[in-house]
């Protein structure tokens, strides 16, 4: 590792000081930190949901918390995690800071917005915690009708109504996203010399325009029907109950990838930097991103096997969600070969990487079982399911977001963390993230349902292994947060480049000034030009 | 009743063996693809570990060839899948052309049964061994879903249709039944046992109830109470269609178009008649909505069902 040096005189984090300062920059680098904030609180709140649920699984009576209250764990955990965690979490908080910096540019393309889009989204995310608190909601994230529009009586409007509200803030950022990337790159920054965490962004932020109105659309609908008794969905009224599930998945299956190709992005960063050099098949990787941004909107029905299905439509779907696993596996192969002859890293981003790609695989190869008609009508609503986007959300996203968090960290903070502390809890998380997922695909195929608060008591040993595991994961998560606050005071300075990486971000100060760059940069070179740098020993660090 | 092993669950229907086998396949598959990747990612990260602060890594070219590899052997082990699975879901799916049928109704939080001989049960339900068994079902209130991981069959239980599902058991036992869609409050209390009896022993049970109406008696019954029967009556004098035979047929509509004659179809046009008018006869009947209950319309079903011509 490079000397370190001292902290540059001029930064982004001490241009201003006072509350003000933070709350109406317009600087993408202190929006993304507003974010990372909002992030960590919602992960914490979901994370505690999380807690309670798996002590309640502990044992097969339903003895810990009520059946009512447990329902509303689930859809609390649910919720906070899926829209106020996973789907910001990396393009808002490390998308926000480097998108810019990454393509040349000296913010984002409309800053204002960018603030207004952290504001929708805190507006959003109290409201619906102030529902959650102020009587809870029991319908699950999933909302299915005609439960949430005629059974429930739950605050099921005013969490639909924030969920819709932090919807907007999505909207937003994905077209701020997509608009810099169009018209903000730096002079010779072509669109095959950006980082690929810049085209996973850009497949993320498509989906995210294009899909976050539908979903606006139906929690609308599902309030009107639960409000106003117009029947959309419910038999009674006329309506069409699965009507609700095929708007639903609509959005949220792609909102899959949304939480997904993003972390994609960051490991194709964290695999480049940690093998100094090129990600095999660069254009293979990046044009997967694109693939699977669209095959993913062609899959919703995947979801509905069960749900009164036509058998040539499941048939469909089917074959379409097998396609889907393809470009996925084009990356995992690629980032593999990407090792081969590279100068591998074991420091902690690596570390999360190759966490990242094992338990990606296992997601991934699990989703074969579910887009196996036959298979999934089995598993479906089991704790299989539970595992499967377990293993693809935890084991994916949030060890992308971490490993991006750790490798951006001196950037972001301009200062070093505890790098023995980093790779004991990484090794922490991975332990205790397979051993509270992994019994689950066991228990799913012995037929344990999903969203149970009492089991058959053979179930047990299973799932007190989970719980054990889900102990070890909350302690793998929280030592992050000591030592990363830790460093912000006591870590030594990291100096411009602490990786010996290549990419824009490593070219200026760490952490950057506030229009990034003291120069705005020419670019002449491809991405992760690893031998040219070599030759010119000077720009390594 | 613990099941058969701690890792795996007992398989009692025809179509189980053929989902596991497909399981397995599934994960020699997944054992197969993750350790090979997990291994690669092991030897390069020590056969390749930085050696020097300022070592990188040898550039290397795209290969093509390698790409395509990669591209197409996934998609021919997943259109393989495809082909294998959607065979066995087609079994899974179209039941025989002679079952036993089994009415079902699901409401918050129980599962509630309807034999055609006139037996009801309640979160218990008694078949016999070796025989083809259609259950049809729906729900009162909410979407609930029937599923017996003994068999390796599910389906959505979804209010205003009828959905049905088919199973052979293979052994005589006690099988568990869980509702596996969320239903509100009491979802993990609404379970039960599939009951599979050998023939004898089933023989005993249908006829160690109460006599009582069959269920199609039962809808006779209805059917005249409701005085469904001054107008649909069999000898073309009434107002509305005959229903002797109607069943399982297509009947032709005011627009034109052709319906079969299902369950779904005789419950519509209880409930909404207006919505499936059969040509040359008067939208004058009036709806049944709110006066009678699934069961209820599960005995109508039943009835004309069994009127022939």
């Amino acid at each position: 590792m490079p000397h370190a040096t001292a902290m540059p005189a001029h930064h982004y984090l001490n241009d201003g000081y006072g509350i003000k300062s933070w709350l109406l920059t317009r600087d993408h680098k202190r929006i993304a930190l507003l974010y990372l904030a909002g992030v960590t609180f919602f992960f914490f709140v979901g994370g505690a949901f999380a807690v309670l649920i798996r002590l309640e699984l502990a044992t097969p009576a339903g003895d810990l918390v009520t059946d009512e209250t447990y329902n509303k764990l689930f859809t609390m955990h649910g919720v906070m995690m899926v829209f106020f965690f996973l789907i910001p979490a990396i393009p808002a908080v490390l998308g926000n800071f480097l998108v810019p910096i990454m393509i040349g540019a000296k913010d984002l393309a409309f800053p204002k917005l960018n603030l207004a889009s952290w504001y929708i989204y805190i507006i959003g995310g109290l409201f619906t915690l102030w529902a959650l608190i102020n009587g809870g909601v029991d319908t699950g994230w999933t909302f299915y009708t005609p439960f949430s529009t005629v059974s429930s009586t739950t605050n099921v409007v005013p969490t639909a109504l924030g969920i819709f509200i932090t919807g907007f803030s999505s909207i937003l950022t994905g077209l701020n996203f997509i608009v810099t990337m169009h018209k903000m790159r730096a002079p010779g920054m072509t669109w095959f010399r950006m980082p690929l965490f810049l085209w996973a962004t850009y497949a993320t932020s498509l989906i995210n325009v294009l899909g976050t109105p539908v979903i606006a659309i139906t929690i609308a609908l599902v309030a009107v029907e639960r409000v106003f008794h117009f029947g959309f969905f419910d038999p009674r009224l006329g309506g069409d109950p699965v009507l609700f599930q095929h708007l639903f998945w609509f959005y949220s299956h792609p909102a899959v990838y949304i939480m997904v190709l993003p972390a994609m992005g960051v490991v194709s960063e964290l695999v480049a930097a940690g093998c100094r050099k090129e990600v095999f098949g660069y254009r293979f990787v990046a044009f997967a991103s694109l693939a699977i941004a669209v095959l993913g909107f062609l899959v919703w029905g995947h979801h509905m096997f069960v749900a009164g299905e036509s058998v040539y439509a499941a048939m469909i779907f089917s074959i379409l969600s097998f396609l889907v696993a393809i470009p996925s596996a084009v990356k995992v192969f690629n980032w593999t070969a990407t090792m081969y002859r590279g100068s591998v890293s074991w420091e902690t981003p690596m570390l999360y990487a190759y966490g990242f790609i094992g338990l990606f695989t296992i997601g991934g190869l699990t989703g074969l079982f579910l887009a196996s008609i036959a298979v999934d009508v089995h598993v479906t609503d089991t704790y299989f399911i539970i595992a499967h986007f377990h293993y693809i959300m935890v084991g994916g996203t949030i060890m992308g977001y971490l490993g991006g968090l750790h490798f951006w960290w001196p950037k972001i903070s301009g200062r070093l963390y505890n790098e023995a502390l980093a790779k004991i809890s990484a090794g922490i998380i991975f332990i205790g993230f397979n051993l509270t997922f992994f019994p689950q695909f066991v228990l799913g195929y012995l037929g344990m349902p999903r969203r149970y608060h009492a089991y058959p008591p053979d179930f047990q040993v299973l799932n007190v292994l989970s719980s054990a595991g889900a102990s070890i994961l909350g302690v793998g998560y929280l030592i992050p947060m000591i030592y990363l606050m830790w460093s912000l005071r006591y870590g030594r300075a990291a100096g411009a480049n602490p990786w010996g990486a290549v990419g824009l971000e490593w070219t200026t100060t760490s952490p950057p000034p506030t229009e990034n760059f003291e120069k705005m940069p020419t670019v002449t070179w491809d991405p992760y030009d690893y031998p040219a740098i070599k030759n010119a020993e000077h720009r390594l660090v | 009743m613990p099941t058969s092993s701690p890792l795996f669950p007992e398989a009692a229907s025809t179509i189980a063996g053929r989902v596991d086998a497909l399981y397995f396949f599934l994960i020699g598959l997944t054992v197969f693809f993750s350790v090979l990747i997990a291994g690669l990612i092991i030897y390069c990260a020590i056969r390749f570990r930085r050696r020097s602060p300022r070592e990188v890594g040898q550039k290397m070219h795209a290969h093509y060839g390698l790409e395509a590899t990669w591209t197409v052997i996934p998609l021919a082990i997943t259109m393989f899948l495809f082909v294998w699975a959607s065979r066995v879901y087609v079994e899974m799916v179209r039941p025989p052309d002679e079952t036993l049928n089994i009415y079902v109704v699901g409401k918050q939080w129980m599962w509630k049964f309807q034999h055609l001989d006139g037996q009801r049960e309640i979160n218990e339900l008694h078949v016999p061994v070796d025989r083809d068994v259609k259950l049809i079902a729906t729900s009162e209130d909410v979407i609930h879903d029937f599923f017996v991981p003994a068999f390796r069959v599910k389906v959505d239980v979804i209010p205003g249709r009828y959905v049905s599902i088919w199973f052979r058991s293979t052994k005589a036992g006690r099988y568990r039944l869980f509702c596996a869609e969320y239903c509100g409050t009491k979802h993990s209390g609404m379970t039960g046992e599939v009951v599979v009896m050998d023939p004898p022993a089933y023989q005993a049970w249908l006829s160690g109830g109460a006599t009582q109406q069959t269920l199609s008696e039962a809808g006779q019954q209805l059917f005249s109470d409701l005085a469904c029967n001054t107008c649909h009556r069999a000898d073309l004098k009434g107002r509305g269609p005959v229903l002797e035979g109607v069943f399982g047929q297509a009947v032709t509509l005011q627009s034109g178009e052709k319906v079969v004659a299902d369950e779904a179809y005789i419950r519509e046009s209880i409930l909404n008649p207006a919505a499936k008018i059969t040509a040359g006869y008067q939208p004058i009947m009036p709806t049944f909505q709110g006066q009678v209950s699934e069961e209820q319309l599960l005995a109508l079903v039943e009835y004309v069902k069994s009127l022939h011509k």
